[in-house]
C-alpha cells in the first residue's frame, strides 16, 4: 500500500514540476531568487543522496568496499568514462573487494 | 540512438535494485508512470538506507525539482492552448532537453516530444530486464550493485558542478540538461556556487546521519540551495547567454 502511494505520489509530481512552466508560461518566468534557489536545489540534494549511499550504513559512517567502488566510479567519470562504464566499473571493484573481505 | 543504451542500461540497473526491494510489479509500474531515474533511485535510496516512504517521495521529488527551471525554459518555444502546452511539458526528459536545445535559449520542440517514446520504452524496458535478472542474482548488495545509487548520482552531479571540463570533452550526455536547465538566466560567467552548494548539503548529510532518522539529513540538505537567494556576484543576466 505504501509503495502504491509513493509511486502515486512521484508520479504526480514529477509530471507537475515538468508542466507547471510550459502552462503557466508564455515567456513569464517566476522570481529571479526562487529560479536561483530551485536551480540550486537538484546539486544539493544529489550531493546528499551521493553522500548517503557511499558513506552511511543507517545511521553510522563508514567507509567500505563500497565507498571504494564510488571512489573508482568517480575517477572514471571525471575522466569522461560513459556513465553505465563507471557504473559497471564500480560495482566490479565493490563486488571484488566484498568477495575478498 | 545513441541515447537508447544508456538509458536502457540505467533502467535496468534501477530494475536490478528496486525488485528484491519493491516487488517485481510495483518496479515497472514505478519506471512506467513516474519515468524518471533521478526520482526513483533518490526514493529507493532512501527506502534502502532505511527511511519511511514519507521521506522517499520527498527526496525523490526534491532530485527532480530541476524540471521546472527546464520547464519555464522550453515555455517561450511552445505554441498552443493550455492542454497542448501540458501535454508536451508531461513529455520533456533529461535527453529531450539536451536534443530539443538550439541554442540562445531556444527550443525545437517536435524534437523534445519525439524524443520520448524512444526514451520511455526503453527505460520502462530496461527496469523489466533489470526485475528479470534481479530475480536470478538475489541480494544487489553481493554483486556491488549498491553503488550503482551513488555513481549514477554522481554522474548527474559532476557536469553540474563542473561544466567546463565536461564540455571540453564529448557533449552527447544528458546530464548537461541540468546545466542548461539549471543555469539558465543567470550568467555566462563562471558560477561556483553549485559547488558550495553541494559541499554545504555533504557536510550538512555527514553531521546529521548519526543523529537524524534515515532520510532526513537529505532533506535537510537540500536547504543549502537557498544559498540562491542571494545574487551571484558575477554579474547582470544576460538573456539566451547561457548556451550548450
Amino acid at each position: 500500500m505504501r509503495t502504491w502511494l509513493l509511486i502515486a505520489v512521484l508520479a504526480i509530481g514529477t509530471v507537475l514540476m515538468k508542466t507547471i512552466g510550459p502552462v503557466l508560461a508564455g515567456g513569464r518566468q517566476p522570481p529571479a531568487p526562487l529560479t536561483r534557489v530551485i536551480a540550486l536545489v537538484a546539486p544539493a540534494v544529489i550531493s546528499a543522496l551521493i553522500v548517503t549511499g557511499t558513506f552511511t550504513q543507517g545511521q553510522q559512517l563508514i567507509i567500505d568496499a563500497r565507498t571504494a567502488g564510488v571512489g573508482v566510479g568517480a575517477v572514471a567519470l571525471w575522466f569522461r568514462v560513459p556513465a553505465v562504464l563507471a557504473m559497471l566499473l564500480a560495482a566490479i571493484v565493490c563486488a571484488v573487494l566484498r568477495f575478498a573481505a | 540512438m545513441p541515447l537508447a543504451l544508456p538509458i536502457a542500461a540505467v533502467g535496468m540497473s534501477f530494475g536490478l535494485l528496486a525488485g528484491p526491494l519493491l516487488g517485481a510489479i510495483p518496479s515497472i509500474l514505478m519506471s512506467a508512470v513516474v519515468w524518471s531515474g533521478t526520482a526513483q533511485f533518490g526514493a529507493l535510496s532512501i527506502l534502502a538506507s532505511g527511511g519511511g516512504t514519507a521521506l522517499a517521495a520527498s527526496a525523490g521529488l526534491l532530485a527532480n525539482t530541476r524540471f521546472l527551471p527546464m520547464g519555464f525554459a522550453l515555455a517561450p518555444s511552445m505554441t498552443g492552448g493550455p492542454l497542448r502546452r501540458l501535454l508536451k511539458g508531461a513529455l520533456l526528459a533529461d535527453a529531450s532537453f539536451v536534443i530539443g536545445h538550439r541554442g540562445g535559449g531556444r527550443f525545437d520542440i517536435s524534437a523534445v516530444a519525439w524524443a520520448a517514446p524512444v526514451q520511455y520504452v526503453t527505460w520502462v524496458g530496461g527496469t523489466v530486464v533489470g526485475v528479470a535478472g534481479a530475480t536470478v542474482i538475489g541480494d544487489p548488495a553481493r554483486w556491488g550493485l549498491d553503488v550503482l545509487f551513488p555513481v549514477f548520482y554522481l554522474s548527474l552531479l559532476i557536469p553540474d558542478l563542473f561544466p567546463e571540463h565536461i564540455q571540453a570533452g564529448e557533449r552527447r550526455t544528458r546530464r548537461q540538461a541540468d546545466r542548461a536547465g539549471g543555469g539558465r538566466g543567470s550568467t555566462a560567467s563562471r558560477d561556483l556556487r553549485p559547488i558550495l552548494v553541494a559541499i554545504l548539503a555533504a557536510a550538512i548529510t555527514l553531521a546529521l546521519t548519526p543523529i537524524a532518522p534515515p532520510g532526513v539529513p537529505v532533506l535537510v540538505a537540500a536547504a543549502a540551495a537557498l544559498i540562491g537567494l542571494r545574487a551571484p556576484r558575477t554579474s547582470v543576466a544576460q538573456p539566451g547567454g547561457d548556451v550548450a
